[in-house]
């Protein structure tokens, strides 16, 4: 009988403690997610951010992507949803729309630095020197000829132009559920393509639909996980030329070569002085509805824009951002601090 | 020809050659059909032991380059340093004491005011200070200098004096962790021969490291942090598995608590008591559906109703607790029903015969016997819920997470969901044997809880 009774008492308090575990429950941890661009920086500064503030947890950062970060921010508010959403583009109109539809009123921005896309191959492979059309010319669905557009005819890199070396074109992309490939979009593939004049002639819908449609031969390869499936593929296809953001290539130094593009090599200073012309502002975002809820949003906010975490010799600046200058910086700190919002 | 031949011969000898003659053509067929069987056997033999030994190899594959990755993570590159807790650098209030009729809250507001004083306190000065002495030129180099030591050490000797606030004005010899592309470095994980533009680390700071590591300052040691710190991202070096395992054992509780009692009572209904109908039919078949279900599907299942409908938290061992234990239900449930199959009718018969009511004789005298295999099945389960990766990611528990979890309500991540994440680090060379590292530990854990499961089994085996 007492085994009985023993397992029956079991199984009860088990079914109980489901049933109660149901009512939210209130969360003092900030809660994170977004893009994996991001995601290096912001895990960096909640790491130091928890350690320094003995009266605030360690905030959690998980990624997903912009897209799916940004998702999850506008399911809602509560302590079931997250606080901040980090995106490596910025929140789309329709994006803001789901966020108001679902409840998410009230969003701040924060731009909080800047980071290039490279290109970058094997360091044993040939070396590049990219122009935006020759990108697009690799990995275009079609491309126009002699006034006509046909099927991507290119399979090796120097029958675009003689000066890229001679090797197979196997183009790695970020998928689009990440905020690099809207910038990879709008900075290279798109000045590439508006380069010809058979594009010049299409009107503005026809020519994005036709620039950004990409080739389906297998030679343009769509990334949807981390950067580190990227470096797995250049690892182990000497061919491949991968895109990702400059902080993941500097931590790779001794395996990569980057390109230059039009003639520009990618760094710090390049890309600090908009030299390079392939780089993009970051985000994340807050929901001021959460703000005094969840303790320390606003001060996580302000210790990351602080010059000492993302300036100058700062710890993001060892992991690759970009720093704003001082009057970006300046600028941006006091319009968050009032939480001004986005309309 | 022959066949004249043949006919002479049964004529001057009759039957008994004929006979000897059919014997030998059925004694040579049989040989004949003997060697191709046993030929048919060999070669299944082979077969087979081709098979075991690709199985075999692929296994050993699999260990020596994990425990050739992994096993040299365990030690980590630490430099050892004379460390002042310099009174100039470190001034701060005494140490709050709760006094007596000092309220709790009150005594927390000025701890908390205390630990933020501490917290402005530079710690690396007093790093710097210490390296100076190893190396007399440090000072003019800082930032190379500060790159020996891995940045998370500040907080690290922050906590001693925050323990033990007695300790500043002396001075003791700590090992102290070094960055992790020192580590890199000494252990030649980076191709030395690279030029400056390639490396991590500039020329300077290379040159000290090779330098100290003649002197034995720098020197691989067993690495503790791999084990007591939860992951790191901003101080790669110090990154370790605590978060994680604590993570896990949460949620291997919670199966356990969830899973076990309801399974084996449901396994106990379904077989012993349940009347045999078309209604009992039909749930057995979704219970062995239900065990075919990939696992990904219970994540889905987790995400949309206990975090958004039931509104529980993101990333917290709770709800990964529970959506394991959907996962692990239906193994446990089959588990047992095939345990208690296996008993013979017999001792149910003997127990009712004697007198026994039917709960009884179950409880009594068939539970008994099948606790053993209901444990193994049990183990075997909560085994497999320990490597489940897929489900936790879509509840959120793929996050980074820089703290131990103190409840199963808090963020954490799990043992096989860190592997993910530091296969998916930026800085390779450490990080691929730093993975490693966490997948022995995890293999380690497995190859226990199966260990416990088969001594178990063998222990209270009863044979019939």
């Amino acid at each position: 009988m007492t085994f009985r009774n023993k397992a029956l008492a079991i199984a009860m308090t088990a079914a109980a403690s489901v049933a109660f575990t149901a009512p939210a429950m209130a969360r003092d941890t900030i809660q994170i997610a977004g893009s994996s661009t991001v995601l290096p920086f912001s895990s960096i500064v909640a790491e130091e951010f928890g350690n320094s503030f003995p009266q605030f947890n360690t905030p959690v950062v998980g990624s997903g992507g912009s897209g799916g970060g940004l998702r999850q921010f506008c399911q809602g508010v509560g302590a079931h949803t997250i606080d901040i959403a980090n995106a490596s583009r910025p929140i789309r109109p329709a994006e803001l729309e789901n966020c108001k539809e679902n409840g998410v009123t009230e969003v701040i921005e924060v731009m909080f630095g800047y980071d290039g896309i490279v290109f970058a191959s094997r360091s044993d492979s040939g070396s590049f020197a990219l122009e935006p059309h020759h990108v697009f010319q690799a990995g275009a669905a079609q491309v126009p000829q002699n006034g006509e557009m046909v099927a991507n005819p290119f399979t090796r890199w120097s029958q675009i132009d003689s000066t890229l070396p001679d090797q197979e074109i196997v183009l790695i992309i970020p998928g689009s559920n990440h905020g690099t490939r809207e910038v990879y979009e709008e900075t290279v593939v798109h000045p590439g393509c508006d380069s010809f004049d058979e594009v010049k002639a299409m009107d503005r819908d026809a020519k994005t639909a036709f620039c950004n449609a990409i080739r389906t031969d297998g030679r343009v390869v769509e990334i949807a996980g981390d950067y580190t499936e990227t470096l797995a593929r250049l690892d182990s296809q000497r061919d491949a030329l991968g895109v990702f953001g400059l902080s993941f290539y500097d931590q790779n130094r001794d395996r990569l070569q980057v390109a230059t593009v039009s003639g520009v090599v990618p760094s710090l200073e390049t890309i600090g002085s908009g030299e390079y012309p392939v780089s993009r502002p970051l985000f994340f975002y807050i929901k001021n509805q959460h703000v005094g809820v969840i303790p320390g949003l606003m001060e996580y906010a302000q210790y990351f824009l602080s010059e000492e975490v993302g300036g100058m010799g700062s710890p993001l600046e060892d992991a690759g951002l970009i720093p704003m200058d001082m009057a970006e910086r300046d600028e941006i700190t006091s319009a968050v601090m009032s939480r001004t919002l986005m309309d | 020809m022959n066949m004249e031949a043949s006919n002479t011969e049964s004529t001057s000898l009759p039957d008994q050659t004929d006979l000897a003659k059919k014997r030998d053509l059925m004694q040579q067929r049989v040989s004949r059909s003997l060697k191709r069987r046993h030929n048919q056997e060999t070669r299944f033999k082979l077969m087979g032991m081709a098979a075991v030994g690709t199985a075999l190899a692929f296994v050993l594959l699999l260990f020596v380059t994990i425990l050739s990755k992994g096993l040299p993570a365990f030690w980590q590159a630490h430099i050892s340093l004379e460390i002042y807790f310099d009174e100039e650098i470190i001034q701060i209030d005494e140490k709050p004491v709760r006094m007596v009729n000092e309220s709790e809250a009150a005594f927390n507001q000025r701890m908390l005011a205390w630990q933020t004083q501490l917290g402005f306190v530079n710690f690396n000065r007093i790093i710097l200070d210490a390296i100076s002495k190893e190396i007399p030129e440090a000072r003019d180099y800082q930032r190379d200098a500060m790159r020996l030591v891995t940045s998370g050490e500040r907080f690290g000797l922050r906590n001693m004096v925050q323990e033990d606030p007695s300790i500043i004005g002396t001075s003791q010899r700590l090992w102290l962790l070094a960055d992790a592309n020192v580590d890199v470095w000494m252990k030649g994980n980076i191709n030395r021969e690279l030029g400056d533009a390639q490396q991590q680390l500039s020329a300077r700071t290379r040159d000290w490291v090779d330098e100290l590591e003649a002197k034995g300052v720098l020197k691989n040691r067993f690495s503790t942090a791999l084990f007591m710190n939860p992951d790191s991202r901003s101080s790669l070096a110090s990154a370790g598995l605590a978060g994680a395992f604590v993570g896990s054992l949460m949620m291997m509780l919670i199966v356990m608590f969830l899973a076990v009692p309801i399974g084996v009572a449901s396994a106990i209904y379904l077989e012993e008591f349940a009347p045999k109908n078309k209604l009992t039919d039909l749930i057995e078949v979704n219970i062995n559906n239900l065990a075919a279900v990939p696992s990904i599907v219970f994540g889905l299942l987790g995400a949309s109703v206990f975090i958004l409908w039931f509104k529980m938290p993101l990333s917290a061992p709770i709800v990964g607790g529970l959506v394991l234990t959907l996962m692990t239900l239906p193994t446990v449930i089959i588990a047992t029903r095939s345990t208690l199959k296996a008993i013979p009718p017999s001792i149910r018969s003997a127990a009712l015969g004697i007198g026994a009511s039917k709960v009884q004789a179950v409880f009594h005298h068939v539970l008994p016997l099948a606790i053993p295999g209901i444990l193994t099945g049990s183990i075997l389960g909560i085994a497999q819920a320990l490597g489940e990766t897929a489900p936790l990611l879509l509840i959120g528990m793929s996050s980074f997470v820089a703290s131990v979890p103190g409840t199963p309500f808090e963020q954490s991540t799990a043992l096989p969901v860190q592997i993910y994440l530091w296969q998916g680090n930026e800085l390779r060379n450490f990080f691929e044997a730093r993975t490693s590292a966490a997948i022995i530990v995890l293999l380690a854990l497995m190859i226990s809880l199966n260990a416990v499961a088969i001594w178990l089994r063998k222990h209270f085996e009863t044979r019939w």
